[in-house]
């Protein structure tokens, strides 16, 4: 089933005459009504007639994160706010937050795309689904909600927190549908399991899960302990927010609604594109926005497209698994490391939980890496040996997928602080400033 | 024969036995022995107590890592000797021992021994007329 099938399964010619119409059409309304991309294209000679097709995307400049604090609140809003429905925001914990503007078409055009994710993920007007996501500036809960209504589906609303009222609205409300980050989906997972009500007794059978990266092994892991399909929700509050991509059922990649978002891959040093399929950073120019145009967007995200047509018959370019931000990426010892790697390597292994805590610091001008961890209860042994071997072991593991070694520390159960909303993984009490 | 001991796992924080202390004695549970192993980061604790089903219940129920070992008490005369009598059984035998810990009480000494083969070394201490004691006699020390 396709929410949009003249869309999703369009060749990839039609596509991208599609696009080259749409981003003509994109330019001249950002030279015209965006003093800020005006000012940018001018400054490399750019004029909107230089913009004949797709393909002349790469003459125009990037845009980047700083430029949206740069301009905050509303520098970068390509229409009198009097035409603006509705502002969300990013948390910003650097500095200022980012702040987004959507018209009314806008609105509509991000619930579009939800939509599209919905249907492909299996879901129907039948479907009750239960929003974890926070509700509020973010754009999580908001974003999946009008997608919800959008197909027919039934909204509860509940946001995030509250964890014992999740389960008990989920279990009696019979929920079809979990909608939250992954990490706080494992968190429920456990209390559920952890609660007096089997999980028989609970109807989930999709996962909608974004916000945040995560891998195949946490997949199969929310798969087994839900009884569900868990599938990725793509999305960035810069450029709408959930719903820019999302999976289908045969979960293999995400598919990005490139009539609305046009992704590019770039290498993230020469900031020139690289072939399809390998990796870089992925860029996005929203093709349609009216509110607030991003042009050539960095996301930090790392990742590759893929422009086989899938199995399930959509056309539109899969994205694989994002391999991490580059925002995420710490720099350890001079060697790269992102959290989501130790997080692979605890979900490979069976003696330890999935939660982890990672603290990076500089003692005598030498970083140290430590990653807090949980072993499963069962694996609590009264052997100081076995414990000893099973640190060593994981540490181990840790060297060869991220490179340097980092030291395991071996916490209490349930001692590492479960999230609601994005985890927080990484203290970094380096002071290099 | 074979007691039940509980082993906890505790951070190497402030405090932490205090605690495990505190919630035994608050749930009205005796400890009989007790030992720690301990490294930088954490520590063992592995203790002998009066209801050992409640112990777990009480320590799970505070979301602590507990493992239940099964050991076996041998009970030797408080004397010189009398402990590498026994020894010299159990490592003739074969057995080896992961780890052990004593207490004694006037004229009598009880050592708490996890072996890696507890059949096997039962079988040899009784052959050998030692006097082990049962585990619910253990439990009320």
């Amino acid at each position: 089933m396709m929410w949009n099938e003249m869309i999703e399964s369009m060749s990839r010619e039609e596509m991208r005459k599609l696009q080259s119409y749409r981003l003509k059409n994109l330019v001249e309304h950002a030279y015209h009504n965006s003093p800020f991309y005006r000012k940018k294209m001018q400054e490399m000679d750019i004029t909107p007639g230089d913009i004949q097709s797709i393909d002349d995307i790469v003459k125009l400049p990037f845009t980047v994160k700083q430029d949206l604090r740069d301009n905050y609140p509303f520098g970068l809003m390509a229409v009198p706010m009097s035409e603006i429905v509705r502002l969300h925001a990013s948390s910003g914990t650097t500095g200022k937050p980012i702040v987004v503007g959507y018209t009314r078409k806008d609105l509509s055009m991000w619930s579009e795309v939800v939509s599209r994710c919905l249907i492909a993920y299996g879901a129907t007007k039948n479907d009750i689904a239960q929003v974890s996501y926070g509700y509020g500036l973010f754009t999580g809960g908001l974003g999946a909600h009008s997608g919800i209504e959008s197909i027919g589906g039934t909204v509860i609303p509940m946001s995030s927190g509250n964890t014992e009222k999740q389960i008990s609205l989920m279990h009696d409300f019979g929920a079809n549908i979990l909608c939250c980050t992954p990490s706080y989906a494992l968190y429920l997972a456990e209390t559920i399991h952890a609660s007096d009500i089997p999980l028989e007794e609970f109807k989930l059978r999709i996962g909608v899960f974004g916000a945040e990266p995560w891998t195949e092994n946490m997949r199969k892991e929310l798969e087994d302990k839900l009884h569900i399909k868990a599938y990725d929700i793509y999305g960035l509050t810069e450029i709408c927010g959930p719903g820019v991509g999302g999976e289908c059922q045969c979960q293999n990649g995400t598919h990005i609604w490139e009539d609305h978002f046009f992704p590019e891959i770039v290498d993230p040093v020469t900031m020139q594109p690289v072939a399809p399929g390998e990796q870089g950073e992925l860029v996005f120019t929203t093709l349609t926005k009216e509110g607030m145009p991003m042009i050539r967007y960095r996301t930090r995200d790392l990742t590759s497209l893929h422009y086989e047509t899938c199995d399930c018959g959509r056309t539109a370019v899969r994205m694989g698994r994002i391999l991490g931000r580059s925002d995420d990426m710490l720099i350890i010892r001079g060697v790269n490391v992102f959290p989501s790697q130790v997080e692979s390597v605890l979900l490979e292994m069976p003696e330890f939980e999935p939660h982890y805590f990672i603290v990076v610091d500089r003692v005598n001008n030498t970083d140290t890496f430590q990653v807090q961890v949980e072993l499963r209860p069962e694996f609590y042994s009264d052997e100081m040996n076995k414990m000893l071997t099973l640190r060593k072991k994981i540490a181990a593991r840790m060297q060869s997928v991220i490179g340097i070694q980092p030291e395991i520390k071996i916490m209490e159960p349930r001692s590492i602080e479960r999230s609601m909303g994005k985890a927080k993984h990484v203290e970094d009490r380096r002071k290099l400033y | 024969m074979i007691a039940k001991q509980l082993s906890i796992f505790l951070e190497n924080k402030k405090g932490r036995f205090t605690e495990v202390a505190k919630i035994l004695g608050e749930s009205g549970i005796n400890m009989t022995a007790f030992t720690v192993a301990e490294n930088s980061d954490f520590g063992i604790l592995r203790l002998i107590v009066s209801d050992t089903e409640k112990a777990i219940a009480v320590l799970r129920e505070r979301l602590y890592g507990v493992s239940v070992t099964d050991v076996v008490c041998l009970r030797c005369p408080n004397i010189p000797g009398s402990l590498g009598k026994a020894m010299d059984i159990i490592t003739n035998a074969g057995v080896f021992v992961e780890y052990m810990y004593a207490f004694s009480e006037g004229d009598t000494a009880n050592v708490i021994i996890r072996p890696d083969n507890l059949e096997k070394c039962v079988e040899v201490l009784q052959a050998n007329k030692l006097e082990l004691l049962a585990a619910s006699d253990l439990y009320k020390l």
